[in-house]
């Protein structure tokens, strides 16, 4: 059954128009994943008010393609640069850099790229799998179910992403907040709307979404903009020999099995799985010496686990509405422009909508190993922009795409106003992607919620009335005091996130040496 | 002691300033600046100098017999300041640059960096191609 679905989503993919959609966001995914600070939910945010004039498919082929071609630009930067494009590569620097360094810059790429192919084609199968029958699943859950789901989505993600679960739980209320402004769907009550009737509407998605990721990050680079550049490592060298792929093949297959569970389930997106990843190469390897050194194992497994997790975000997106990642967090903001609400009811209702998505995944796979590689020398050319111009355009595409969405000047000075926020948070180390899963997620999690209760007549117990519910927030409970209870009990460098940060932390103290040592 | 200053980037046209301001600082007996600046505002500048480039550059100028000195200024300024104030703090007798061939259009997009050296310095100037062959 799911089969014959997926021979449909190609022949819907396969369109010219789509492919041509396909092969933008490829591209423009490669192009901000090469770019340190510019990832994918920027992109996407950015791209949001395209969906006004775009058909939906096409939309969503092209913001699917971004979010798979920002997972493999990511690796280049890493393994060239030493300076990851965004957080899902900072393992693969580790030992792409050196191998770059000892010349064997293309043979780190050519694993990385082929790794992430692997890795993608095999989740995007496990994704068309497992959707159906986690459908079956997901339609027998009840509205204080779902919001069982989406208070463990909310603490998971607030707790692992960042340095530190408080911030991140502060960052999520940040965004359930802005998430409650507007007119009370139930009542009819204006809540935090300040008297002003722009927003009795509520705050639009694009706007805070583009605020906080572009102006923010804008206005963040400006603020520190790192006078001094970093050596680009030469990537010609030989291309993969026969011992790599040996050595290779393994990684790959590891890499997919941790970073497919890892981003079904909300644990937030590929950091983990990366650490994972690299951690299990380290001890399975029979060249331990390497490691340090440039062992291709290292760039082969986490860069497989990336895009893998990729792949499995979308399991809890298509399936049950629910966001774990930030890219993930916008694109459903996408499908909610097109009045369509992702959950358990999309595959039937969308059915071919979503099965050209999965295909669309497939074709953008393919697309991004073939064209990763030969243009290696484009990517890193991007990085020779200089910093003002490139953040002027995105300047520019930010006010261009708020103003469009109500044609109204007031969003202007929100979004201002909310990018000096997003400057804020970076500035004070506040991660972003909680506050925006907590603005998208939080207006559907307090529907499901009010409905329960509704239905209840106001009795509290519905909300663990049920056996899934109950395990559910239980497991938001660990989610919540486990990181805190690890730390307590085992010290510093408790969870993976954290020893990832340090590892970044370190990594910030080289490339600052680097720099410095470049002028003598 | 009189200065001789040079732009110099790893390109022909850098060359051959490099190796015209060798030759004016030996028939002027005076000390050779190279400056090689970056703005800094960019993650890559290749023609910012590193590493082995950098190594290559000492060696050959402590081969001249030359009294040399390198500068690398990252100060978010461009060459013609850069190179203005190298002039103006060392007293320069005479600056060397290199020049190369640019379109029409080229010029109006991108401006010319040689032509605001050549407004904007104090100290006279030495214009010099690349052989024809090289660039």
């Amino acid at each position: 059954m799911a089969i014959s679905d997926l021979l449909g989503g190609f022949a819907d993919a396969i369109t010219p128009v789509n492919l041509l959609f396909a092969l933008l966001g490829v591209l423009l995914g490669t192009a901000v994943g090469v770019l340190p600070g510019i990832g994918p939910a920027m992109t996407v945010a950015l791209l949001l008010p395209a969906t006004y004039v775009l058909e939906p498919t096409s939309a969503l082929i092209m913001f699917a393609g971004i979010y798979y071609g920002g997972m493999y630009g990511g690796s280049t930067t890493s393994i060239l640069l030493n300076t990851p494009g965004e957080s899902a590569s900072i393992m693969t620097a580790l030992e792409g850099n050196k191998m770059a360094k000892a010349g064997r810059g293309s043979a780190a790429l050519a694993t990385a790229a082929i790794g992430s192919f692997v890795a993608g084609t095999i989740a995007t199968l496990l994704l068309a799998l497992v959707a159906p029958t986690l459908v079956q699943v997901a339609i027998n859950v009840t509205t204080a179910d779902y919001f069982a789901l989406a208070v463990l989505a909310f603490v998971a993600v607030a707790s692992v992403l960042g340095s530190s679960p408080l911030r991140g739980l502060a960052a999520l209320c940040l965004g359930l907040y802005l998430g409650l402004v507007g007119t009370d769907v139930l009542s009819g009550q204006e809540r935090f709307t300040l008297g002003i009737p722009q927003l009795s509407d509520g705050i639009d998605v694009v706007v805070v979404a583009v605020a906080l990721f572009a102006v923010g990050e804008a206005l963040y680079v400006a603020s520190r903009l790192r006078k001094g550049s970093v050596q680009v490592i030469d990537h010609k060298g030989g291309w993969l020999t026969k011992e790599d792929w040996r050595r290779s093949w393994k990684p790959w297959l590891r890499g997919t099995a941790l970073g497919f569970p890892f981003g079904v389930m909300p644990a937030g997106g590929a950091e983990i799985p990366t650490f994972l990843s690299y951690a299990t190469e380290k001890k399975l390897t029979k060249h331990p010496e390497e490691f340090g050194h440039g062992a291709i194992e290292g760039v082969a497994g986490p860069e497989a686990a990336n895009n893998a997790s990729a792949a499995g975000v979308l399991v809890p997106l298509l399936t049950l509405g629910i966001p774990t990642s930030a890219t993930a967090a916008i694109i459903l903001a996408a499908f909610q422009g097109y009045g369509i609400q992702p959950g358990p009811t999309l595959l039937t209702t969308e059915g071919p909508l979503v099965w050209a998505l999965i295909a669309s995944l497939f074709i953008g796979n393919v697309m991004l190993v073939v064209l990763n590689l030969p243009l290696v020398g484009l990517w890193v050319k991007l990085l020779k922009i200089p910093r003002p111009y490139l953040y002027a355009g995105i300047l520019t595409f930010a006010s261009l795409g708020s103003f469009a969405v109500n044609a109204d000047p007031l969003d202007l000075v929100i979004l201002l106003g909310l990018g000096l926020l997003g400057f804020a948070m970076r500035r004070f180390g506040w991660p972003v992607a909680p506050a925006v899963i907590g603005l998208i997620l939080g207006p559907i999690a307090e529907t499901n919620l009010r409905r329960a209760l509704a239905i209840s007549d106001g009795d509290l117990s519905v909300l663990v009335d049920s056996w899934f519910s109950r395990v559910v927030l239980l497991l938001a409970l660990l989610a919540l005091v486990g990181p805190v209870v690890l730390r307590a009990v085992r010290g510093r460098r408790a969870t993976p996130a954290e020893v990832a940060q340090e590892q970044e932390e370190d990594r910030e103290v080289q490339t600052a040496a680097n720099r410095e040592g470049g002028t003598p | 002691m009189s200065a001789v200053v040079v732009g110099y980037v790893p390109h022909p046209r850098g060359r051959a300033a490099l190796d015209h301001a060798v030759l004016e600082a030996h028939r002027r007996e005076a000390l050779l600046v190279v400056v090689n600046s970056s703005r800094g505002d960019a993650l890559v500048d290749e023609e910012f100098l590193r590493g082995d480039q950098l190594r290559a550059l000492h060696d050959e100028l402590a081969a001249s017999g030359l009294q040399t000195e390198i500068r690398q200024p990252v100060r978010g300024r461009d060459v013609a300041e850069e190179l203005a104030a190298a002039c103006t703090e060392t007293g320069a007798e005479l600056l060397v640059i290199g020049l190369r061939k640019r379109s029409a259009v080229g010029k109006l997009l991108m401006g010319s960096a040689a032509q605001r050296i050549l407004l904007d310095v104090d100290c006279p100037i030495l214009g010099v191609k690349s052989s024809p062959r090289e660039s």
